[in-house]
């Protein structure tokens, strides 16, 4: 039986541990794409699943490489979107983490630290210019009543600078207390 | 005399994958080959692994080897520049397990 779930998700980590709830109710996911998520009934807990962001394009041969790597290690890609992907194992087969020491993840989450400050960089940009844009109109009568609507400006303007302050405590803020973490834990262990 | 930048020890995962490697394999049976060593106690994750062995590649601590028949996984072997880190990392952990066998006075309770 299949199931299609609609929903939208910014933090992986959430995405994850949704994922993750429904397989260990036999629902495993088989296939996404953008805010669809599809389903199978399995048997509970058959499945453990794991997000991961890439290091190049998906279409480059580095990201080929890898994935293909990963199948012969025993784990399925399960999806592709950008450069997320779905993976998951069989719980049988123990437990599934794609990092195992502190010096790979602090890599791998700096990777993700990268690609957030980009995009709350373009939020802020975005919303910035949008705003001072519209401020502009407002005192310049000639230029407000040539062109543009300077209030359509403003709310763009606030609504991509109040996302990227969003991202920047949801998602980015976890991110660098992650590492941190890590961190520390290197100074002990491996 | 190791070159300096490499007379630290080496990581546990690094240890392992290169030990394990004194017989080709590939990816999978790295993994499988550690845990069974370790007796579960080392579970390599699998980006950790990828990671780690394009490293060793790019110091020719290992190699990969022609892979002959219908087997299209890449498999991987030590060099004789992965036997020699080995072989430095033996005199450290001797020297280790000697010290701390000294301190605690002996066999282990």
């Amino acid at each position: 039986m299949k199931k299609i779930i609609h929903k939208a998700y910014w933090n992986p980590d959430k995405e994850q541990q949704w994922l993750n709830s429904l397989a260990a109710k036999g629902l495993a996911l088989t296939d996404y794409s953008w805010m669809r998520y599809a389903f199978e009934e399995t048997e509970p807990g058959k499945y453990i699943y794991e997000i991961e962001f890439l290091e190049k394009s998906r279409r480059s041969p580095e990201s080929d490489l890898y994935l293909r790597f990963l199948e012969d290690a025993g784990v399925e890609v399960v999806a592709t979107y950008m450069r997320w992907v779905y993976l998951r194992k069989k719980a049988s087969d123990g437990p599934f983490a794609i990092y195992s020491d502190c010096e790979s993840k602090i890599r791998y989450l700096k990777r993700i630290r990268n690609f957030w400050i980009g995009i709350i960089i373009l939020e802020f940009f975005a919303g910035l210019l949008n705003v001072g844009l519209s401020i502009v109109y407002l005192f310049d009568k000639a230029l407000k009543a040539s062109i543009g609507y300077p209030w359509m400006n403003f709310i763009g303007g606030v609504l991509c600078t109040g996302i990227g302050i969003v991202f920047f405590f949801t998602l980015l803020l976890p991110i660098y207390l992650q590492i941190r973490k890590v961190r520390k834990e290197q100074a002990l262990h491996d | 005399m190791p070159e300096s930048s490499e007379r630290g020890s080496l990581t546990e995962a690094v240890y392992y994958i290169l030990i394990s490697l004194y017989q080709p394999m590939h990816g999978y049976g790295i993994m499988q080959t550690v845990g069974e060593w370790s007796r579960g106690r080392v579970i390599l994750g699998a980006g950790t692994l990828y990671g780690a062995l394009n490293t060793l590649l790019e110091k020719n601590w290992i190699q990969t080897v022609a892979v002959t028949g219908d087997s299209r996984k890449k498999e991987y072997v030590i060099t004789e520049l992965g036997k020699q880190q080995i072989e430095d990392e033996l005199l450290r952990l001797e020297e280790r397990l000697e010290n701390g066998r000294r301190v605690t006075g002996g066999e282990m309770q």
